[in-house]
């Protein structure tokens, strides 16, 4: 196995085909796992907190479904759109590829006006993050969340910068691929922000 | 904000600091600048990726870290040393047991280890450097300029005063207004983005980096160690992140997570705190066991005992250790069943950690034993840490810890583990591995003095501690009243603190005296060492292996000089080698990260945010980097080569 | 191991993992919003609903199985699964006994 390693295998995805690209992306799921504990730990906080509301409104009266169900369909789909980007790659269409990226790009733009729109609704509401205990864990929770969105965005447009410029490369092509993980990660984040903070704070 | 706050004043003790610091800084500047050195210090170890350089400037760093927590520990036994001192006040006294423990965990033990797994770790598995150089060196830095933030606050701005656990309320705002504890926060931030790097960088080098043959069962014990701690530093350190980050925010934007009113709960901040502390332990012991395990069996002249089953057993401890968290704080009185499961739990982990006591009684037995110092540290340490497990089960019990909490007792027994663990696996593994750092051998006879020295006044420092505990002396105390039977022990505690100072001082000597005229290893195999690492020359050549090693067997150099003659490389076989660039930007993109941390710390966010745009400049930077590194010619390996048999 | 997909010209999987996602999705805000249930059930039934749409990304859209890399990359979201589990809950239990 390790001597395959050295290879510079012509069977394999574009993505995967240096030794540099294979142990960028085992690195990149490893750094995915490190993500899962931080979200965890936030997720902690979060559920410890999320009764102790202080003087300051409670969840049930401060959450909204339709607001909220606009934003989980956006990431949602973005990530359906980003699986397509590198479908498109693997089969070596760099328009394709562009194509959905810049789809996924504008799905995640919306996602984040949204959550920003939300979010200085709530300020308007009285509801800032100073307020409570509660209001400090779900501001850093679902903010971070979002931080980490913004960045995604940032970092694909680079990736789409390179594309144009240099095409599809096996160095590009393993870019996209982790950004491409990375994104579908921050759905996964989400699914669990949708359930534990926003269903279960209207329904308790 | 004025000058007489951001400098801290009224101290002699600091003022004297100033100096120093100014005269090293004129001194350093003057040496490098006198002997033309500047190019060479940027060419060769500011912009560096090779995982040895790393690895030596992670161990300078240690070093100067010890001797650093080091004075705040002799600072602190002469302030008890009698009672009723007046040679500390209480902030002051507050101040250097806080730095005293976060720096020898944080910026002390952990890199030394690092270093140590950063020379070694690559050699023994027969790679030519890590997964991601580049970013070896970006955790580096991280750690260094993260190192440095937390230690200017003793003269700029004032350094933290709520114990190196930052306990909350203590550490809010409301007790602790100064900047210091905004230190705590964002230093200790810095550094382990860093450390969490090195955590993913390592696993991936271990995974994926080994040499043909080597599987993973034939791995060396002490990388095997690092690989599981590596694990744990995956998923233990972003719950540091976070209550970091939870922290931060209730200092500088007035969150109300760890608050006394809003719903903040203070004992959040102490789970988290140690959801990540307790992995944190055995971050730093289990490469110690590793260090020992290689050790022994040199010096032992066998085969480890037992390899399958410590492996095991560093893989049960790796996951106890995440479950285990809350006997730190038992007296908080979570109820009968959570305290029964942690103390459960707790008294486990030392099944597997019996296990491998044994595992190394057992290689000792009827081994070829040469007591070299490196022996010595090993030998010395099974059973001075058997005397910190013991109470560690002790303290376990949670009925019985309602007695022994935050008493000197506890601080009798980690210092025994921690001191005994992994300070005795810092000096074993450097007096072991110094030949393949810089060519040439410690001197054997200093370093055995050093050894005694330490080892003597370790024990005379500690054991009363436990007495005193029992005897009801807590932990943190600045001083105590006469008549409380309790002098006599600080005395004795004082005169062992005292002898680990000097070891300490023979050990910096031994450095100098070797540098000039210790032993040159001219053959790369000092001990008869049974691992690859033995098989390059010392300090071994940029590309560590001009031909990839096959490994046949577990002791992998071993085999080879039974089997044959050894690591022979034929001229025919060498291929070009390719190695990646050095590069300044990680050393560039860490200044960035000191200034943005130093904005938060006095809430200048403009300079913070700043320093930010830098940072992301470099990471953009990167992402259009396409240097894909050079090669080195076969010529070149070639003279390298004969140049390093022509020395043997 | 079973990365190669050229000759799919068309994203059957993505599709079919998008559509469930949806689903999912729905049906959770059905048992959260108008099942009836008591909260305890319902927070039980969403976390699975959950559990499996995340599985689903992780399988269908990030391809975690496929490379050489494939068993290394799964145990490793395996064991950060089993950490989030320890710190959530284990926070959660612990600190309901702080008033």
């Amino acid at each position: 196995m390790a001597e395959a390693a050295h290879r510079y295998d012509e069977t394999m995805p574009l993505e995967y085909r240096t030794q540099e690209s294979r142990l960028n992306i085992l690195g990149f799921w490893i750094f995915l796992g490190a993500e899962v504990a931080l979200f965890a730990t936030l997720f902690a906080t979060y559920l410890v907190l999320f009764q102790r509301t202080g003087s300051g409104p409670t969840a049930k009266e401060l959450f909204e479904v339709k607001d909220v169900l606009i934003e989980t369909l956006l990431l949602l789909t973005s990530s359906f759109t980003c699986g397509l980007a590198v479908f498109e790659m693997r089969r070596g269409r760099l328009s394709g590829l562009l194509t959905w990226l810049l789809v996924t790009l504008l799905l995640g733009a919306g996602f984040i006006t949204f959550e920003i729109r939300e979010f200085i609704h709530y300020v308007h509401e009285g509801a800032t993050m100073q307020t409570s205990a509660f209001l400090s864990s779900f501001f850093v929770l679902v903010g971070t969340h979002g931080a980490h969105v913004s960045l995604g965005i940032g970092w694909m447009i680079l990736i789409i910068i390179q594309l144009l410029q240099r095409g599809l490369t096996p160095r590009t092509a393993r870019k996209v691929f982790i950004v491409s993980l990375y994104w579908h990660f921050l759905d996964v984040v989400w699914i669990f922000i949708f359930t534990l903070v926003y269903l279960t704070g209207m329904v308790i | 904000m004025k000058w007489s706050e951001f400098f801290v004043t009224g101290e002699p003790l600091i003022y004297a600091a100033d100096v120093a610091i100014v005269l090293t800084i004129i001194g350093i500047v003057f040496v490098l600048t006198y002997f033309k050195k500047w190019k060479w210090l940027w060419d060769e170890w500011l912009t560096t990726v090779d995982h040895k350089k790393i690895g030596i400037m992670y161990i300078i760093c240690a070093v100067l870290m010890l001797f650093r927590g080091g004075v705040d520990a002799l600072l602190m036994r002469a302030q008890l040393t009698a009672p009723n001192m007046k040679f500390l006040d209480a902030q002051h006294y507050n101040e250097i047991f806080t730095t005293h423990g976060t720096i020898m965990i944080l910026f002390m033990a952990m890199p030394f280890l690092i270093g140590l797994m950063n020379i070694v770790v690559p050699l023994q598995i027969g790679a030519r450097d890590v997964a991601y150089p580049y970013l070896n060196a970006l955790s580096f830095w991280l750690f260094f300029f993260g190192a440095l933030l937390f230690n200017i606050s003793f003269v700029i701005g004032g350094s933290p005063d709520a114990g190196w656990t930052a306990y909350f309320p203590l550490a809010s705002n409301e007790f602790s207004p100064g900047v210091g504890n905004n230190y705590y926060a964002v230093a200790l931030q810095i550094s382990g983005i860093g450390t969490l790097m090195t955590g993913i960088n390592f696993l991936v080098t271990i995974l994926k980096m080994r040499a043909p043959g080597m599987t993973l069962m034939r791995m060396p014990m002490f990388t095997w160690t690092v690989l599981i701690t590596c694990v744990i530093i995956i998923f233990a350190f972003p719950v540091f992140t976070v209550a970091l980050a939870l922290m931060t925010f209730d200092r500088l934007f007035g969150t109300q997570f760890f608050t006394m009113a809003n719903g903040g709960m203070s004992m959040l901040w102490a789970n988290l705190f140690w959801i990540w502390g307790h992995p944190e332990v055995y971050i730093v012991i289990l490469p110690s066991f590793g260090i020992f395990s290689e050790i022994v069996s040199t010096f032992a002249r066998k085969r480890l005992f037992g390899y399958k089953a410590m492996i095991g057993s560093i893989v049960g401890i790796a996951f106890l250790s995440f479950i285990v968290w809350v006997h730190h704080f038992f007296t908080m009185g979570a109820g009968p069943a959570v305290n029964s499961f942690f103390s459960i739990t707790t008294m486990a982990i030392a099944i597997p950690t019996g296990v491998k006591v044994f595992n190394w009684l057992f290689t000792l037995r009827k081994g070829k034993i040469r007591f070299t110092t490196a022996m010595l540290w090993s030998l010395a340490f099974i059973p001075n840490f058997v005397i910190g497990g013991v109470t560690g089960v002790m303290l376990a019990m949670a009925a019985a810890d309602y007695q022994y909490h935050n008493s000197y007792f506890l601080i009798g027994h980690f210092h025994y583990v921690l001191i005994a663990g992994t300070v005795f696996a810092c000096f074993a593994g450097v007096h072991y591995w110094y030949p393949k750092m810089f060519g040439h051998l410690l001197n054997e006879r200093l370093g055995k003095w050093a050894f005694w020295l330490f080892m003597i006044g370790f024990n005379i420092c500690f054991f009363p501690m436990y007495f005193l505990g029992l005897m009801g002396m807590t932990r943190r105390m600045y001083t105590y009243a006469a008549g409380l039977g309790w002098t006599p022990l600080n005395v004795v505690a004082t005169i062992g603190a005292v002898l680990m100072g000097i070891g300490f001082i023979v050990f910096c000597y031994n450095i100098y005296y070797s540098a000039r005229y210790g032993e040159r290893d001219m053959t790369g195999d000092p001990w008869d060492g049974r691992t690859l690492e033995w098989a390059t020359a010392s300090p071994p050549a940029h590309y560590n292996f001009p031909v990839v090693p096959e490994v046949t067997d577990l002791d992998a150099y071993w085999a080879m000089k039974k089997n044959g003659n050894g690591y022979e490389v034929k001229e025919e076989q060498l291929e070009p080698i390719h190695m990646p660039s050095n590069s300044g930007r990680p050393f560039l993109i860490s200044i960035a990260f000191f200034i943005a941390g130093f904005g938060l710390v006095f809430k200048w966010f403009t300079l913070a945010i700043i320093a930010a745009i830098f940072i992301i400049l470099g990471l953009i930077l990167r992402s259009f980097d396409d240097d894909d590194g050079y090669y080195i010619s076969v010529d070149e390996i070639k003279r390298t080569e004969r140049l390093a048999r022509k020395g043997a | 191991m079973g990365v190669n997909n050229h000759h799919e010209t068309f994203p059957w999987k993505h599709i079919v993992g998008f559509i469930f996602s949806l689903l999912l999705t729905f049906a959770a805000l059905w048992v959260a919003l108008s099942s009836g249930l008591s909260a305890g059930a319902i927070i039980g039934i969403i976390v699975i609903l959950a559990v499996i749409q995340a599985s689903l990304q992780l399988f269908m859209f990030m391809h975690m199985t496929e490379s050489d890399s494939g068993k290394i990359q799964t145990i490793n979201m395996a064991y950060s699964f089993f950490i989030a589990v320890v710190v959530v809950a284990g926070s959660v239990w612990t600190m309901s006994f702080v008033l």
